[in-house]
């Protein structure tokens, strides 16, 4: 297994620039998720590594080594496009094996490592099943298997649950990030679902218009956004913002927003006057009569352990999550109160996320 | 609008049952949802109330009047398809008029213009009433499908998967909207989908389809907390139910004949073990920003609940489960009542 390593990547199709100076590592063994919309650079960089595209500037190392300019069999990896392609006319064993024999690897060989991946995700009983009368869960156990028989230094994967039914998607999300633990091999997972990539990333990278907007581990990301763009992608519903004026100084505890005073975590740098935003997730809200921050319930929609509640204020629709025993009415005007120390601040023209001492102070809060 | 019967309505293909002897009785102003995965013989149901197909028992009436046998253009019934399927080469104002232009309707000029005006405003559309249909985002061409549907005044709206070709966040903001335009509207609704998020937010009723059945039918509250069976428990929930085996945990009073415990995240404590005794070991905290999902393996059995963001737990915790009020389940799968 091995550690990727892209320095100053660059990729630009003529005067269209996909990729810009991309710099990340993905260490021995991480499960690693370019996350983003499309368009945003994140298959252009995979099939960099991969091998498949030459980058216009920049080297990717795999294990130390440089392989910028290296054919895609020369690196040892494995590519990953949609699970499912299963070949109909052969049996599970045949299905996995496939790989190994066209390297040519002898028949005992074979058998051996076929039973491993085997056991490995819990087929083995199925081996000599042919693969059309499996379920589609076994079905997407059999293709994975393909993939990993091999035992290349890494796995690419360009959206491989794509096409899936959401129940299904679920299921396999956990079934990868399972199998993930069991083996440990370095993976780079391309997805635009933020929520595959809360919940099998060890990091995310959240990529717009070909740069890297934030890169850490999926708490990081979800907890400190680094722009307004990552806080709106992440999370679902995802961030809600509320605008407002004015400059803020270094030490401040309280902005003004919408005529309610909003208490703060910490700012921790000076910032020139201008339009700023107030950055809340929708479990960070509650409902109290007492709040200044009022709106009127526009809609509610009920997901059983919580309902998330849109309210309609002056500066446009708010989603919270609340209990789902709360009971609510279309129309009922409500007090919107805020977890101060769960709050981002940005910069409007920017999309910068202002420092504050939720940045310094790590995981507290 | 109006109110829509189905009774004792079955449809098949060649062997296949795809509907089997349907109640269904859809209220006036009412938003239905039937649930199910692929083949459960949702699109069927909508196919066989818009007089697409032909039913080969029951019968279907559309406000008080038998349908049965009358033709899709006799039915006045609106469908919405998962597609946008709109006039490349017409406006969107042309896009939202042309149900209205059909020489049957003989409305005026000043008549359509109104009309398109205020569905553009219920969908949002109205800033771009000008512009090609083809220059809009994914998002505004479903709305422009929608409001296509919404300008006449249908006894019921038919939506087959309207948002599926979404991306998720069009699709969150679609739902809110489709809710707030149908209770605006007093409309009757019969909406399918696979999407349990989509049923439980929009639904007035939500009706489980499982092989040409329904399995049950109720508020979306009764579908999620009295569950009429396994089935039906395994369809709504995320993270999913847990299904244990009678005697895994201990404190359940499992009435006799109980076979499996449905648990969900509110039907379970789950503390640090503290004494010595422990049920479980937690497996995984798996980080999704709002919630967690606790992963804990007791015996050879996995469970998945939520849990607060700041939970002190981590992996290979040992942890005490205790069961509060769970379902209970029988043999053959049935929901054991008062348990």
């Amino acid at each position: 297994m091995a550690e990727i390593r892209v320095e100053n990547l660059k990729k630009d199709f003529g005067s269209f620039i996909a990729v810009q100076d991309s710099n990340f590592v993905v260490a021995d063994g991480e499960f690693f998720v370019m996350l983003g919309p499309s368009g945003c650079g994140k298959t252009t960089t995979l099939r960099m590594i991969a091998g498949l595209e030459l980058p216009t500037g920049g080297r990717i190392l795999l294990d130390g080594e440089d392989v910028t300019m290296r054919r895609a069999r020369e690196r040892d990896i494995a590519f990953v496009f949609q699970l499912f392609a299963l070949y109909p006319h052969m049996n599970v064993r045949k299905n996995i094996g496939f790989p190994l024999l066209a390297q040519g690897m002898p028949a005992a060989e074979i058998k051996r490592n076929v039973e491993e991946v085997a056991r490995l995700l819990r087929i083995d009983h199925l081996l000599n099943k042919p693969v059309s009368g499996l379920a589609g869960g076994d079905r997407q156990r059999v293709a994975l298997g393909r993939a990993i028989v091999r035992r290349p230094k890494c796995f690419l994967m360009d959206e491989p649950l794509g096409t899936l039914d959401t129940e299904f998607r679920d299921l396999m999300v956990h079934d990868l990030r399972d199998l993930h633990n069991r083996i440990h091999a370095t993976t780079v997972y391309v997805t635009h679902d933020q929520m595959e990539a809360m919940s099998m990333a060890d990091k995310i990278a959240v990529m717009n218009h070909g740069v890297i907007e934030q890169f850490g581990t999926p708490q990081e990301i979800y907890d400190r956004p680094a722009t307004m763009f990552v806080a709106d992608f992440i999370g679902s519903p995802p961030m809600n913002f509320l605008k407002f004026d004015g400059g803020i100084e270094k030490g401040a505890r309280q902005i003004v927003v919408q005529g309610a005073s909003v208490s703060v975590p910490e700012v921790r740098e000076d910032v020139a006057p201008g339009g700023m935003a107030l950055g809340v997730r929708p479990e960070h809200i509650r409902f109290d009569d007492n709040s200044k921050l009022r709106g009127s319930v526009y809609g509610a929609e009920y997901l059983g352990t919580t309902q998330i509640v849109a309210v309609e204020t002056a500066d446009g629709i708010i989603k919270a999550r609340v209990p789902a025993e709360l009971s609510v009415r279309m129309g009922d005007t409500v007090g919107l109160a805020l977890n101060g120390a769960r709050l981002s601040l940005f910069e409007q023209a920017s999309g910068r996320a202002i420092r504050t001492s939720v940045h310094d102070g790590g995981n507290h809060g | 609008m109006a109110d829509v019967w189905l009774r004792g309505v079955s449809k098949s293909f060649g062997d296949i049952a795809a509907i089997r002897d349907l109640q269904l009785h859809i209220s006036d102003g009412e938003f239905v949802v039937l649930l199910g995965p692929t083949g459960a013989g949702k699109t069927t149901t909508l196919r066989l109330i818009a007089g697409l197909e032909r039913p080969e028992k029951g019968t279907i009436h559309i406000a008080g009047r038998d349908a049965t046998a009358l033709p899709p253009a006799a039915r006045d019934v609106a469908f919405v398809f998962q597609q946008y399927s709109l006039y490349p080469h017409l406006s969107v104002f042309e896009n939202l008029a042309f149900p209205l232009r059909s020489p049957a309707r003989k409305m005026s000029e000043p008549e359509i213009r109104a009309r398109v005006e205020e569905v553009a405003r219920l969908v949002r559309i109205h800033h771009k009433l000008d512009n090609r249909s083809t220059k809009l985002s994914g998002g505004e061409m479903q709305r422009v499908a929608i409001g296509r549907a919404l300008v006449r005044k249908p006894a019921i709206y038919l939506m087959d998967e309207p948002l599926s070709s979404l991306d998720a966040k069009l699709r969150a903001e679609l739902r809110l909207e489709l809710k707030r335009i149908q209770t605006e509207l007093g409309a009757t609704v019969l909406y399918v989908t696979h999407d349990q998020i989509e049923a439980m937010t929009m639904a007035d009723r939500i009706g489980i389809l499982a092989d040409g059945v329904l399995v049950q039918i109720g508020t979306p509250k009764a579908i999620y907390t009295e569950p009429a069976n396994l089935h039906v428990a395994a369809r709504l929930g995320q993270p999913a139910i847990n299904l244990l085996p009678v005697g895994l945990l201990p404190d359940a009073e499992a009435p006799t004949g109980t076979k499996t415990i449905g648990a969900r995240t509110e039907h379970l404590t789950i503390e640090s073990s503290a004494n010595g005794h422990a049920d479980g070991t937690v497996d995984w905290v798996e980080h999704l920003g709002d919630q967690n999902h606790l992963h804990v393996t007791v015996k050879d059995k996995k469970l998945i609940t939520l849990t607060d963001t700041d939970t002190p737990l981590k992996k290979g915790d040992q942890v005490t489960i205790r069961l509060r009020n769970p379902l209970f389940f029988d043999g053959a799968g049935n929901r054991i009542q008062g348990g």
